[in-house]
This record gives C-alpha cells, sequence and structure tokens, in this order.
C-alpha cells in the first residue's frame, strides 16, 4: 500500500498549528503567574496576614482587613447568587416555555453583558435611596456583584442541566416519581459536580472586581467582618490603592499590591481545589 | 384508583400482598400526535391481564409511541398530545382530574437503555420508588423489599455482596435487571417494557426473556421488540403494527395469539412481514 503523503503532511501541518495555538495561550498565563508571584512573594510575611493597615505608613502593616473583606463579600455575594442563579436555571431548563422564557434568557444574556461599575453604581443607587447619600456597606459591595454573578450561575447551570440524560427524569416518571422530586433526588444530584464548577467559574469572576467596589465598600484601614455595618476594604481595592497612592515608601506599597495581587489568586486556586476535592467525594457522572 | 389517598399511597408498598392483581388496559381509537405529525392512528385493543402482549412492526410505526401512551409518559414530550381512551380495568386513564404521576405508579416501564440512577447505589436505585414517591418508610421494610425485588429480577445472588456500590458498575444486562427490579419495587399492576433487550448480548437477552415469563404471573406485560423470534419465544398475544409510508401515521394491523400471527396471521401483510418478506 502506498503512503499519502499529503495527508501525512496535512495532519502534521494541522497538529502543529493547534500545538501552536495553545503554546500561544499558555503564554500570557504562564508569565502573569511567574510574574505575580516574583513581585508577591517579597510582600508576603506573617504580618500581612494577620495585621490590618490601621495607622501604618511605610513598611509594616498587612492586608487581614482585605482579605476578611474579599472572603465576607464574595461570600454573601455568593449566597445571594447561587440560589437565585440555580432556581432560575431550573425555570429555564425545566419548567419555562415559549415566549417567558425565550425573554428570561435574552435578559440573562444582557446581564452578562453588564459593565461591573453600572452593577457598583446599581447598587449604590439602590442602598442610598433608603440610607441616604454617602453610604459605604460591605453588603452593598455584595449585591453588587451578585448582579454580575447570578447570570454566570444561571448560564453555567443552564448548561450542566441540559447535559442530564432525559432518560434519567424518564425512569424516575416511570417510578411515579412528581416532578419536583425527579429533579431535587435525580436531576441536581447528578448535575452536582457541573453545578459546582459553575459556582467556582463565577466565584472566580467576581472576587478579584475593583471598580464596583470602589463606589459601594469604600476603603477602609481596619478588619471589619460585619458586612451590614461600615466600610470594607478588600484585596483588589486594597491594591489598587497601594498603588495608586504609595505614599513616601514607594516600594513597600509595591511590594503589598503584589503580595495582595498574589493572595486574591491563591484564593481563587484553593477554592477549586476544594471544589474538586468536594466532588471526587460525591459519585456523580457530570463534570 | 388514581386518588392519592387510596392505597396507592397511603400504605407503604412493601406491606402489600405481592402483586394488587394484573389488571386489563383497553384502548379505542387511541390517535397520537406529536405536533402536526400524526405518529399512530386510531388504535382499538384488548391487553388482558397475565399475559406477555409483543407489539411488532417496522422501525418508526408508532410501537414506542403507543407504549408510552399507556403511562402517560408521551405527553412529557413536548408538542405531544393524544385522543380516544385508555382505560385501566375500566378507568379512564385520561380522564380530567386523574394525575399522570398516580397512572405511572401503576403502570411501571422499562427502558430501552439500562438507565440505573448514576448517583445512587444498587440498593438505592432499587428502592428509589420508595425513596422518591415519598412516605417514611423503616429502613428494615425497604431492604425487604430491595432483596425481594431483586430476587424476583434474578439478580439478587449476584448483587448481594456489593448493594453499596453505584448501580453503574454492573454489565448491561445485569443494569437491566436491576431496572426491572426498580420498576417492580414499587409493585405496579402492569410493566411496559421498550425493547428491553436490544443493548444486551444474547445471553442477558435470555435471562430477560426468562425473568419476562415468570413475572407475568403478577403483572399484565406489554413489550415492544424489533426481535420477531423475541416475540414468538416469550410473549403469548402479538400485536403487528404497520405504516403505509413514511409521514403517514402507523397502525394497528392485527391482534392475536402469538402463535396464530407467526403461523396463519389473517392479513397479508402481516404474513409478509413475519415471514421476513420485508422489514
Amino acid at each position: 500500500m502506498e503512503t499519502d503523503w499529503r495527508r501525512h503532511a496535512k495532519n502534521r501541518l494541522m497538529t502543529g498549528l493547534i500545538a501552536g495555538a495553545f503554546v500561544l495561550a499558555m503564554i500570557p498565563l504562564v508569565s502573569l503567574v511567574y510574574e505575580v508571584t516574583k513581585r508577591g512573594i517579597p510582600g508576603l510575611s506573617l504580618e500581612f496576614f494577620t495585621a490590618d493597615a490601621r495607622g501604618v505608613v511605610g513598611e509594616g502593616g498587612g492586608a487581614a482587613h482585605a482579605i476578611v473583606g474579599t472572603l465576607v463579600i464574595t461570600a454573601v455575594a455568593s449566597l445571594i447568587s447561587v440560589p437565585i442563579g440555580i432556581m432560575g436555571a431550573i425555570y429555564l431548563n425545566e419548567y419555562g416555555t415559549g415566549r417567558l422564557r425565550r425573554a428570561l434568557t435574552f435578559f440573562v444574556d444582557v446581564m452578562t453583558g453588564i459593565p461591573s461599575i453600572v452593577a457598583g453604581l446599581f447598587a449604590y443607587a439602590l442602598f442610598e435611596l433608603f440610607l441616604g447619600p454617602g453610604i459605604r456597606l460591605g453588603v452593598m459591595g455584595s449585591v453588587a456583584l451578585s448582579v454580575l454573578m447570578t447570570p454566570i450561575v444561571i448560564r453555567s447551570a443552564e448548561e450542566v442541566l441540559k447535559i442530564v440524560p432525559n432518560h434519567l427524569r424518564e425512569a424516575a416518571y416511570a417510578l411515579g416519581t412528581p416532578k419536583w422530586k425527579t429533579i431535587v433526588k435525580v436531576v441536581l444530584p447528578t448535575a452536582f459536580a457541573g453545578l459546582l464548577t459553575g459556582v467556582m467559574i463565577a466565584i472566580a469572576r467576581i472576587v478579584g472586581e475593583t471598580a464596583p467596589l470602589l463606589v459601594t465598600t469604600g476603603v477602609v484601614d481596619s478588619i471589619n467582618s460585619d458586612p451590614f455595618n461600615g466600610r470594607m476594604q478588600n484585596l483588589a481595592v486594597y491594591a489598587y490603592n497601594e498603588y495608586r497612592s504609595p505614599g513616601v515608601f514607594k516600594q513597600a506599597a509595591y511590594d503589598k499590591a503584589w503580595a495582595a495581587a498574589l493572595t486574591l489568586i491563591a484564593i481563587v486556586m484553593l477554592l477549586n481545589i476544594l471544589a474538586r476535592l468536594v466532588y471526587r467525594r460525591c459519585k456523580t457522572e457530570i463534570r | 384508583m388514581f386518588k392519592p389517598s387510596e392505597d396507592v399511597v397511603a400504605e407503604p408498598k412493601g406491606q402489600r400482598a405481592v402483586g394488587r392483581g394484573a389488571k386489563t388496559i383497553e384502548t379505542r381509537g387511541v390517535d397520537l400526535f406529536y405536533g402536526d405529525f400524526h405518529a399512530v392512528q386510531d388504535v382499538t385493543m384488548t391487553i388482558a391481564p397475565n399475559r406477555v402482549t409483543a407489539l411488532i412492526g417496522s422501525s418508526g410505526c408508532g410501537k414506542t409511541t403507543f407504549l408510552r401512551s399507556l403511562n402517560r409518559m408521551h405527553e412529557l414530550t413536548p408538542g405531544a398530545r393524544v385522543t380516544g381512551e385508555v382505560t385501566l380495568d375500566g378507568e379512564d386513564v385520561y380522564a380530567k382530574g386523574v394525575d399522570p404521576v398516580a397512572v405511572r405508579r401503576l403502570v411501571g416501564m422499562v427502558f430501552q437503555q439500562p438507565n440505573p440512577f448514576p448517583t445512587m447505589s444498587i440498593h438505592d436505585n432499587v428502592a428509589a420508588g420508595l425513596n422518591l414517591n415519598g412516605g417514611r418508610i423503616p429502613k428494615s421494610r425497604k431492604d425487604e423489599v430491595v432483596e425481594r425485588s431483586l430476587r424476583g429480577a434474578h439478580l439478587w445472588e449476584e448483587v448481594k455482596d456489593r448493594l453499596d456500590k453505584p448501580g453503574s458498575s454492573l454489565s448491561g444486562g445485569q443494569q437491566q435487571r436491576l431496572c426491572i427490579a426498580r420498576a417492580i419495587a414499587v409493585e405496579p399492576e402492569v410493566l411496559l417494557m421498550d425493547e428491553p433487550c436490544s443493548a444486551l448480548d444474547p445471553l442477558a437477552t435470555l435471562a430477560i426473556e426468562d425473568l419476562i415469563a415468570e413475572l407475568k404471573s403478577r403483572y399484565t406485560i406489554v413489550i415492544v421488540t424489533h426481535n420477531m423470534q423475541q416475540a414468538a419465544r416469550a410473549s403469548d398475544v402479538t400485536a403487528f403494527f404497520n405504516l403505509d409510508a413514511t409521514g403517514r401515521p402507523g397502525r394497528l394491523v392485527e391482534v392475536g395469539a402469538t402463535n396464530e400471527i407467526f403461523t396463519n396471521p389473517s392479513q397479508q401483510e402481516t404474513e409478509d412481514y413475519v415471514s421476513g418478506r420485508f422489514g
């Protein structure tokens, strides 16, 4: 049999192109992680994780207040968005029909495109109505972030619910199971890992938001873990401020900004690892 | 009968004496549609209790669609409609106020592809009907039902030591028997089977056919099959469906005792089909 050199050459060429595209895509990612790690490490210290920045000028002080703020704001935003998002996705995929479904899908798509500063201004305007101008609260930041997060959760959850095989639903119906129970006991457990992945992606998307938090949670130097009372710092805004107004001790401020960026990446990575551990534990099919 | 307040729900299913007795299904002038597409035309037939009734016919003639209309699974397809009457021991399955969920508790179904729940163990798959249909049932009772159903599906000896393993760890034939065990665990009166052996090898098929022969003492069984040998081997009554051309609705050509249909059918097209001249 004769070897088809043309086919071989084409195969080589395409494989090369695909590998090249992959390398090209990896370059910015790797260099980003490398750069952030390299510049972030000098700023890391025990103090960075345990102390706040109250009364600190120049060296010393930490970002504990920003870490606490990021965790609290993100957690509250998730508490708002995840139930709404998953229930919305259940509606769209399991119940919705016709015009309402199409309209909702459209608006969810529009919402995914909202610039984050608009979400921030929306949350500010909402709270200003009730609490007066100049108000700054952690929960306002959470509301702003949940505006950004909800459509992402809906979209990813909907995709995951779509790939739950229909024959599983039918198997449950054939046993005389009501629809809501089929969803709760069969569809959601089967889709669990996928739903969790979607939530993680949504969290990763919002955890580093800066603009909406600048206008809603304000800037503060001390630890505040109560989202309903007073201003709240977070890592992204912290990094931004350290870089924008480093004061006299420039290098110390820059180090802290990079360390905050590194911490932010580490938080996202830890959450991802945690999610993987959780869904390795449960028997589930769809990731 | 379809009111949930009666024995269907109130009584823990395991407590009942085995089976509530098979039921007769009658259909009168059943027409089935998918949107504008007329899938099945004017089917009138009686399906006797404690018999295996096979539905045969070429692909696309509406056997499966007709089968799914018997426990109101047909209407789950968006746009699907039913006209005509389906009765279960004289009670109209499609009457106003009848809950399809209640119908499906009496008319169980086994599908073409074995479909155990992937998130559940073997034990929980069999107990799924009990767990999903509510009511707190003591664990000992559940275990009893699981063992009885698995024995009933000829699977107990093979899985009794690994009930906590996932259902998907079984072979295809075992999975299908698991699905049969799951269906009979809720003690339906009718068991619908949609080509239950088409994804299985001959040995697994034989196991299922033996099982069907045994189950008919307790249930009314309707089985869709493409395999004419299977219809001849496993059924008592055979109904032949055909369609005149693609795009035309399928219709019931004739129904009769299986050996009659296979040796001496009254219609020429049945003769042609069972003798393998087409299809």
